[in-house]
């Protein structure tokens, strides 16, 4: 359920923030977000509120995880391919 | 008029299967035109009468936006750029002149419409053609919304293209970024502050697609402008007509950055919405590179590029295949609305 | 939807990694390929923005058969029951403004949607979110504005935070918010369920904290992985409960540390029960779900539209039930027993143009997507005519 977007802070006004969602802006409201935010913070907005203050360091901590699941799924010859094949495609340029 | 219901509902008007449904349950009976007649019963862009060894192609269009003034254009560049567009899909490149009739509500604001009309004249010279005859009626305050707008184009085609064209082992091309007329006007009208991030592509395609038929020539075997409905309803009805289906390939897909912000806020998908400015090509796989070769040299076509390719199975089916899996891209029915969930 | 990762465009796409996904792919199949009595692992995720990432991403052309995915009741657009509609249709008809979120437009009553009431001249307007609405009632005070509020609870939070700050007289609200902890009990209950792991939707856990599953998980000893909406984040959500449904272990599993935490939102859990109590109420074509509606608290009478207009629902034509709903089966097919080709009404009458359960009200609902594709989608391309 529940559309839910990132997006990073750029200004705060008393309850509301404007709010970049990479290049489109909008006014979020503050009324129910879990903790007190700033400009430059990154927040995730459901239905126009900020519903949660997502902490950057996060993000590395939930790809580490992705890759423990993997290594409690796969026997070791499996996963030394599959490791291989990873570590080449994060060599290849970002394309983006 | 079973199926369609008893009212008309917005959905008749959105482009997609109700609205198709609907001509084909009204005008049921339309005989098949002739051989030198594309008429109604084809459901393509436009009409198309041979006159000696070339095509008269003639288009009608009616143009309602809400709001009449977005970023990037305004109704009366819409108006102009939907026939002249509807015209260069046929093939017809060089559009003879347009008939422009307007319906206003009383209490319409002159200035506002003095705005539309040099949007008007600026467009018709973008596209090389003229306005040769109009009407104007005005209708109660209340009685219709602000202001409707309906253009009707004539111009030749030497060679004349449809829109059922494709067979398997085409390629479809994009003349340029998706989604991008569709999303500015929906995050204009749900509030979201797109700055100069995110405007409409409203504009006249004639030139650009003169470039393409000058170097793909028969190689261009299907064309068509992905305005309601997007590029999915544009590409489901290529594909019915045609009997194949198409794949999409979504990393090739060019969307902006600021469309694709605008679709997860809304949750809408950008291959659903208007385009006003784009056209899909579908082409030999051996034209491909002369095509996009000459659509690169237009400043309208410098994104074009290669989105998918036709195969045999599944048939009458566009599929997008999103790097990890695959799904059917069903085109719209009805008018496109913000989800929560 | 789409949870695209706050740092960096680049870093977003480490969600999106092909490479990963297709590792976590072969993961699932191991970890499913030797079930005893050969039978698929059926794991139920409860979430519509879940259904929809995986049909997005195209998720379902490409798991194994051993894995059955089933779309819970996770939609609260689609488990909106017919009655509900109808209270909101009626006082649309009655000439009351009514504005609502665009999904609910065509979400039919027993009768009508609010699209047809809407092509029939009511004033039904179609907002972003509940702020929207506030300040349509702000700009004309003289007359009622009825937002027909649904959602769960990371929704109800948006609308309880809008009637905390004092609106005026002239905004009411016609609840039809849903609360998801209670159903899931009823999913786990249902007999014959073959359900052996739950998905829980990641941004309502954000709100309530994952905490909130660990009763769910001792009582019916059955695990739930926390998931986000990136294909990374569902694959590996299916690959956790795979590992642990082969192992039997009943615990929860936060597979969204970067929105969910043990305890959740505190501030908007506060806020959100201020204002709504739970209730008992039917949810389209499942069950009746004790505690699984939120209402109004008494304190906010004077902003609830229910009482506000009391006598005119009273007065409107009773809500009469889909004919033949009776024989509905989604709540047979939500629990895993049953598909959709087991339901009598599946096809005729029940088609997404009039559907009788939720499974086919949603775009994604197991039985509308059955209807689109002629059954499970695999999408085999074949480039040339055979």
């Amino acid at each position: 359920m529940c559309l839910g977007v990132p997006g990073q802070i750029v200004g705060v006004d008393g309850d509301v923030a404007q709010v970049d969602f990479w290049g489109v802006r909008r006014a979020v409201r503050l009324d129910v977000v879990d903790e007190p935010v700033a400009p430059g913070d990154w927040v995730l907005n459901h239905v126009g509120f900020a519903i949660h203050r997502i902490p950057p360091e996060e993000v590395a901590a939930t790809l580490a995880l992705y890759d423990e699941i993997l290594r409690a799924a796969e026997d070791d010859a499996m996963r030394a391919d599959l490791c291989d094949e990873i570590e080449a495609s994060s060599r290849k340029p970002d394309a983006d | 008029m079973s199926g369609v219901g008893d009212k008309i509902a917005l959905r008749h008007g959105a482009g997609g299967p109700a609205m198709r449904q609907l001509v084909e349950t009204l005008f049921a009976g339309a005989a098949p035109a002739g051989p030198d007649v594309v008429g109604l019963d084809a459901l393509d862009d436009g009409a198309a009468l041979r006159v000696g060894d070339r095509w008269l192609v003639f288009t009608t269009d009616s143009h309602v936006v809400t709001p009449p003034f977005f970023a990037g254009g305004d109704i009366g560049r819409l108006a102009i750029c939907g026939t002249v567009n509807d015209l260069a899909m046929m093939g017809a490149v060089v559009p003879l002149g347009l008939s422009l009739a307007m319906v206003l509500e009383e209490g319409f604001a002159l200035a506002d419409l003095e705005r539309i009309r040099d949007s008007i004249t600026a467009a018709c010279r973008e596209a090389g053609t003229r306005i040769l005859t109009g009407d104007t009626k005005v209708m109660g305050r209340g009685e219709i919304d602000g202001v409707v707008l309906n253009t009707t184009g004539l111009g030749f085609a030497d060679r004349l293209v449809r829109d059922d064209g494709l067979r398997a082992g085409d390629v479809i091309l994009v003349t340029g970024t998706i989604g991008d007329h569709g999303l500015a006007v929906l995050a204009q009208r749900h509030g979201l502050d797109v700055g100069a991030a995110l405007r409409s592509d409203v504009s006249p395609l004639n030139g650009l697609v003169a470039a393409a038929l000058a170097a793909g020539g028969a190689g261009i075997v299907a064309m068509k402008d992905p305005t309601r409905g997007g590029v999915a309803s544009a590409l489901t009805e290529m594909a019915h007509k045609a009997g194949v289906g198409v794949v999409l390939e979504e990393a090739a897909l060019p969307v902006r950055p600021a469309v694709r912000a605008a679709s997860e806020l809304l949750g809408i998908d950008p291959l659903l919405v208007a385009n006003e400015g784009k056209a899909l090509l579908g082409v030999r796989a051996v034209d491909e590179k002369a095509v996009l070769e000459a659509l690169h040299t237009h400043p309208l076509g410098r994104d074009a590029c290669r989105i998918g390719r036709c195969v045999a199975e599944p048939a009458r089916r566009v599929v997008l295949d999103t790097g990890f899996g695959r799904r059917l891209v069903l085109e719209p029915d009805g008018e496109l609305l913000p989800r929560i969930c | 939807m789409l949870t695209e990762l706050p740092t960096t465009r680049g870093a977003s796409l480490q969600f999106r990694d092909p490479a990963r996904a297709r590792a976590l792919l072969a993961a699932i199949e191991r970890l499913t390929a030797d079930r005893a009595g050969g039978a698929p692992l059926s794991i139920m995720h409860v979430c519509g923005s879940h259904e929809q990432a995986i049909a997005r991403f195209g998720l379902r052309a490409v798991l194994p058969p051993t894995l059955q995915v089933i779309m819970g009741p996770g939609c609260p657009v689609c488990v909106t029951d017919a009655p509900e509609v109808d209270e909101a249709v009626a006082l649309a008809e009655a000439g009351l403004r009514v504005a609502s979120y665009g999904d609910m437009l065509r979400v039919p009553g027993s009768g009508r949607s609010l699209d047809d009431a809407r092509a029939d001249g009511a004033r039904v307007e179609v907002v972003y979110g509940v702020a929207e609405a506030l300040t349509a009632a702000q700009a004309a005070p003289d007359e009622p504005l009825v937002f027909f509020a649904s959602g769960f609870e990371t929704t109800a939070v948006a609308t309880a935070a809008v009637l905390l700050r004092k609106p005026p007289p002239n905004f009411l609200v016609l609840s039809a918010h849903k609360y998801i902890p209670p159903v899931m009990e009823i999913v786990a209950e249902m007999p014959h369920t073959r359900v052996e792991g739950f998905l829980a939707a990641g941004h309502a856990a954000a709100i309530t904290g994952y905490g909130v599953f660990e009763p769910f998980v001792a009582r019916h000893r059955i695990p739930v992985v926390v998931g986000g909406f990136e294909p990374l984040d569902l694959l590996a959500g299916f690959a956790k409960l795979a590992e642990l449904a082969r192992d039997g272990e009943a615990r929860v599993v936060n597979a969204f540390p970067r929105l969910v935490s043990r305890d959740g939102n505190r501030r908007a859990q506060q806020q959100l029960w201020r204002v709504f109590e739970p209730v008992g109420g039917q949810w389209r074509g499942i069950a009746r779900v004790p505690n699984g509606n939120l209402r109004l608290r008494p304190e906010f009478a004077g902003h609830d539209a229910r009482r506000r207009f009391a006598a005119l629902l009273a007065a409107a034509p009773p809500a009469r039930l889909a004919p033949r709903s009776d024989e509905c089966r989604c709540g047979d097919i939500l629990s895993g027993s049953a598909s959709p080709r087991d339901c009598a009404l599946f096809g005729a009458p029940c088609t997404p143009a009039q559907p009788v359960g939720a499974c086919m009200v949603s775009s994604e609902g197991t039985c509308r997507i059955w209807h689109e594709y002629g059954g499970i989608p695999r999408l085999e391309i074949h480039e040339a005519p055979s």
